[in-house]
């Protein structure tokens, strides 16, 4: 379609003023912006304070989009269920008797674990969950990857504290607002959490890639002792994470660690639970900010 | 004395006597349809990559292309602004972006007033793959190569989606000057 006759300013002084107007008002706003971009870079907490409502406004209708979301999900894990129903059967059955006894044997494990932490007298750190509540929404537009959830400073949601799901470590809690909470999965490029290697005390960083994948890298150089299929597990170093919750399976290897993914896909988990910092104090301590990644250079300090 | 045909008393907006467009629809409708473009890709859980084209901007790019005149030339930065807050991007990312978009188009327009639609699929599709890359880059995020395999879905759904879009953008438009209020 043509520009409408009016936009064209011929000889009136009145279009020419408003359409220059225009030109500077834009030119203005696109500086205006640079600025504003600028400034959340440096210090991505100065406009939290503006979108914290704004996602408090919408958490309530991704509530019920989520709802639909996990609905959905059943609705197609009961139709792909049917489709091969006998062989599953017959599998789970399989899998059940041996999980039965794996059970049995676990449980004895547990009682023993008990006697012996009650010998060192170690008392038991399972910390109740701050909230549960379902992801709302996500960044699905942007290269960061960010999820929100219908918990906020309202609830006792605080910034750094862990988001978990049934399966193993979502996220962190990066912004709080009164009833909603921005948090930061591990998928994004910027997030890193200490791991460990679950057979023994393999540490290492797991770094996002922004594609769905976690790059581990390990703290200590030399051989790389990794195989593939192997799990990772938090390490519990920083005091943010408990240890011990799954994170990760290994499923390629490069020169100075592995590439990973994720066990606990936030999008196939219908409710993540937010649990209290595992040691406040050793974050006071180590002095890791609680907003913000490690940079490189620290990462290789 | 000639009658005119019952059907010619009504055009494709309604009956053409004593009907006037409606002043409130006219001037939100394009300005509620890019904000809730802006709102809608927060409702999807996208966790392994962007899945969701940012449809804010490619229904501004619409409006734009389509209907050039409706939008001021500094609209960019209210809407902007209003994408920002929702769109896990840092604040000012899409302020900046989105006016640039609006000055460069305008720019394009004085150069070809005439377009047909393949030309202004590959004007918004252009424009579409540069702003999600350069959204990429003032992420915040460490750019790297998965980063930018990962958003090529992103894009390729984007360009695809621009008919649509547009599809839309007329259909709201017709919405937007259709006779509604009756006069006198």
């Amino acid at each position: 379609m043509a520009p409408s006759s009016s936009r064209r300013t011929g000889f009136s002084k009145k279009q020419q003023y408003s359409v220059f107007t225009g030109y500077l008002f834009a030119s203005l706003g696109a500086l205006l912006g640079l600025g504003l971009l600028a400034l959340s870079l440096w210090q991505p907490s100065t406009f939290q304070p503006l979108r914290g409502p704004a996602t408090d406004a919408v958490a309530p209708v991704g509530e019920a989009t989520a709802a639909v979301r996990s609905g959905g999900n059943s609705v197609w894990d009961t139709i792909s269920g049917y489709w091969r129903a006998g062989s599953q059967n017959a599998d789970l059955r399989r899998e059940v008797k041996l999980a039965r006894i794996r059970l049995a044997e676990a449980e004895a494990q547990a009682v023993e674990n008990q006697r012996l932490k009650a010998l060192l007298s170690l008392s038991q750190s399972e910390a109740e969950p701050i909230a549960v509540t379902r992801l709302v929404g996500s960044s699905a537009s942007s290269s960061r990857r960010f999820a929100y959830i219908g918990k906020g400073s309202s609830d006792g949601v605080e910034i750094g504290m862990p988001v978990h799901s049934e399966r193993g470590v979502v996220g962190r809690v990066l912004e709080v607002a009164r009833g909603s909470a921005r948090v930061l999965l591990l998928t994004d490029s910027e997030s890193v959490l200490p791991v460990r290697r679950a057979s023994d005390q393999t540490v290492a960083f797991a770094e996002g890639r922004g594609d769905g994948l976690l790059r581990i890298r390990l703290i200590n150089l030399g051989l790389n002792p990794l195989e593939e299929g192997d799990v990772f597990v938090t390490s519990g170093a920083g005091g943010y994470y408990r240890p011990g919750v799954a994170v990760a399976v290994l499923s390629e290897l490069t020169p100075d660690g592995g590439i990973a993914r994720l066990i606990a896909d936030p999008s196939s988990t219908n409710y993540v639970m937010i649990e209290p910092i595992y040691e406040p104090l050793a974050v006071e301590a180590a002095g890791v900010r609680a907003r913000d990644e490690l940079t490189d250079e620290e990462l290789r300090d | 004395m000639e009658r005119l045909a019952s059907s010619a008393r009504r055009d494709p907006y309604g009956s053409r006597i004593n009907r006037v467009k409606s002043p409130l629809r006219e001037y939100t409708v394009p300005y509620a349809s890019i904000m809730l473009g802006s709102l809608l890709p927060i409702l999807f859980l996208a966790d392994v990559m962007p899945v969701v084209p940012p449809l804010g901007y490619l229904f501004l790019l619409a409006w734009r292309i389509m209907r050039p005149g409706v939008l001021p030339l500094w609209i960019g930065v209210p809407l902007g602004a209003f994408d920002d807050l929702f769109s896990g991007q840092p604040f000012g990312s899409a302020v900046l972006l989105w006016s640039l978009t609006m000055i460069a188009l305008e720019a394009l327009e004085q150069r070809f007033p005439w377009r047909g639609f393949w030309q202004d699929w590959f004007t918004a599709s252009l424009a579409a793959i540069v702003y999600i890359l350069a959204a990429m880059v003032v992420s915040g995020a460490d750019l790297s190569l998965p980063l930018l395999l990962a958003c090529l879905p992103q894009i390729v759904l984007a360009i695809l989606l621009y008919p649509l879009v547009s599809r839309m953008v007329a259909w709201l438009d017709r919405f937007r000057l259709s006779r509604t209020r009756r006069i006198g």
